[in-house]
């Protein structure tokens, strides 16, 4: 079986966002980056599911510049097999599938996997458009991933509920909790993913169909009101009369 | 030229979030000069579906095949592309819910669209440009979209927009076929298991939430939370930590890996407000902070807060919210 993982690059999630002085783009002076915290249940159970098979490759996707080398080292620290880089800016959640499409198909991949967003785009797109453009079936967010043979079992929340959805390889899939528990790096890893293969390509397909014009920041709360806790009944009547949403 | 709405349906009821997007669709429609049609999705009555005439829309197409009654993503995508087409609407909306973001980002290379998700505003046409507001960076920023092409999706963020409501009004309600074959419902699922609510609010969905974290101390403790959120007609919800322990359910986790959610009241109980938390519930309209800490990071982001043992307050509230009669 072959995993494709398809990671991002985002902001570490205590980043405290700021932008550029013309709101144009994400001042990423001092932060640091992380593989998004989605992704790594993709990541993890993929390598899970290779062990438990006993055969198969995790390969890693990573669609970015230079800069996010060391996240994919570190996907490969955790035990992807080897890793593709397409070296673009990911310009929007269109473009991005069309890199991973075009790289899901030339290397047959069975199982495209990915977290079910990213923590900075917040799309929760790029698992259906692949899913179209290959005309397989996308299962997404899938909370469970079991495989036989080449029959997939997955549990995908819906409003509610969940359904147990039976797919046949190839498939895509978007992952969230509780899938398992994302695995961190071991010495051993972390010293052979210096080794293992990065390969690197340029993108493919049309431009992005969306752009940011701007970015904002939410309106600053006003201060929060302390209410005594003796009297803690007061806040209800603050909260019917005053916020008028009780 | 027409706008066209996806409205799911569950129960027969049209949902909260649809009613919020049909008239988003409606408003849409009026900026352009236009009338706003919808399809519906789910299990749905002739008699609800009329309603949405008080949320601006003139039409509903409604396919009775009796297996879209649940969520099959293929199925959805033919049946929302061939109304698309019959309509020939150049702009189509949806809840940005699970169902919408799988059907939308498939509609979107189907139909050579452009894809907005998460938006909290209607949209703005200024120099020949479309932009759509959207949530971004963990509901700690906006981001202005601009949509190119000639036809646009937008999936409206639940409670960022209010449905309207004016009386008296019907939408036509007309079946239509997408000839669904069964290939189209080879991705359907062999289950569908629904939590129990046991007369709850679904979080998701609910204006009111009630949250609870290790403050809590144990899963035991949780019918303080509960009994708070019966009172108020509230869903409860949980911080990552309670989860991870299996204090509660994955399902009522929200936070940055969890649900995203936005209801006009999120009242806190136990939790210190760790910035993944809050990128979960930032966009809540008043959020409530009770925690005995007075340090607690998450006063910084509420409205309200009481520094006290939830252990005697949410009594308290509780007594006080049945008292309001």
């Amino acid at each position: 079986m072959k995993f494709l993982v398809c990671i991002s690059n985002v902001p570490d999630t205590t980043t405290k966002i700021t932008f550029t002085p013309d709101n144009k783009e994400f001042n990423k002076a001092g932060v640091q980056f992380v593989i998004n915290p989605w992704d790594e249940y993709a990541l993890t159970r993929a390598i899970e599911l290779k062990e438990a098979a006993g055969s198969g490759t995790v390969t890693v996707l990573n669609v970015g510049e230079a800069d996010t080398e060391p996240n994919i080292r570190k996907a490969l620290a955790i035990g992807a097999d080897d890793a593709i880089r397409v070296n673009a800016a990911p310009q929007d959640a269109y473009f991005v599938a069309e890199q991973i499409a075009a790289i899901a198909k030339e290397g047959a991949y069975d199982v495209i996997l990915m977290g079910k967003e990213s923590i900075d785009y917040n799309g929760f797109q790029v698992h259906g458009m692949v899913g179209e453009m290959l005309g397989i079936p996308t299962v997404a967010p899938a909370m469970k991933l079991d495989l036989s043979g080449n029959t997939a079992t997955l549990e995908r929340e819906i409003e509610g509920g969940k359904e147990i959805v039976s797919v046949n390889t190839p498939f895509v899939a978007s992952c969230q909790q509780p899938m398992c528990e994302p695995r961190i790096p071991n010495m051993r890893g972390i010293m052979t993913a210096r080794t293992k293969p990065l390969k690197v390509v340029e993108p493919v397909g049309e431009p992005a169909r969306t752009a940011v014009a701007e970015f904002a920041l939410p309106a600053k709360k006003q201060g929060v009101k302390l209410i005594d806790a003796e009297n803690a009944g007061e806040l209800i009547k603050l909260l019917r009369n005053e916020a008028k949403v009780i | 030229m027409s706008v066209l709405v996806v409205v799911e349906c569950a129960d027969g009821e049209v949902k909260k979030s649809s009613l919020e997007v049909a008239s988003y669709g409606a408003e849409v429609a009026a900026m352009l000069g236009t009338t706003a049609t919808a399809i519906a999705v789910g299990e749905a009555t002739t008699a609800n579906l009329a309603t949405l005439g008080e949320q601006g829309i003139s039409k509903v197409l409604y396919d009775a095949e009796p297996r879209l009654k649940d969520f099959v993503n293929n199925a959805y995508t033919k049946l929302i592309a061939t109304a698309t087409e019959q309509e020939q609407a150049k702009i189509i909306i949806l809840a940005n819910s699970n169902i919408g973001a799988a059907v939308g980002s498939r509609l979107s290379v189907r139909l050579k669209a452009s894809l907005a998700t998460n938006v909290v505003e209607l949209p703005k046409t200024a120099d020949g440009q479309f932009v759509v507001r959207r949530g971004a960076f963990s509901g700690k920023a906006f981001s202005d979209v601009v949509l190119s092409g000639d036809r646009k999706i937008i999936a409206v963020k639940k409670n960022s927009t209010e449905a309207k409501h004016e009386a008296g009004k019907t939408a036509e309600v007309t079946s239509f076929s997408a000839q669904l074959t069964d290939a189209d419902f080879a991705d359907a699922p062999t289950q569908v298991v629904m939590q129990d609510q046991a007369g709850g609010v679904l979080l998701p969905e609910a204006d009111l939430v009630v949250s609870g974290g290790r403050g809590m101390k144990g899963p035991e403790n949780w019918g303080l939370i509960e009994e708070l959120a019966k009172a108020l007609g509230a869903a409860t919800a949980c911080s990552k930590p309670v989860s991870d322990v299996d204090w509660r359910p994955h399902h009522e986790h929200v936070g940055q890996t969890g649900i995203t959610v936005s209801p006009n009241l999120y009242i806190a109980c136990g939790i210190s407000g760790a910035i993944q938390h809050l990128a979960g519930v930032n966009s809540s309209k008043v959020i409530v902070v009770i925690n005995k800490d007075p340090e607690a990071p998450f006063f910084k982001a509420a409205d309200y807060g009481i520094v006290g043992d939830v252990f005697d307050v949410l009594p308290k509230l509780t007594a006080a919210v049945k008292a309001l009669g």
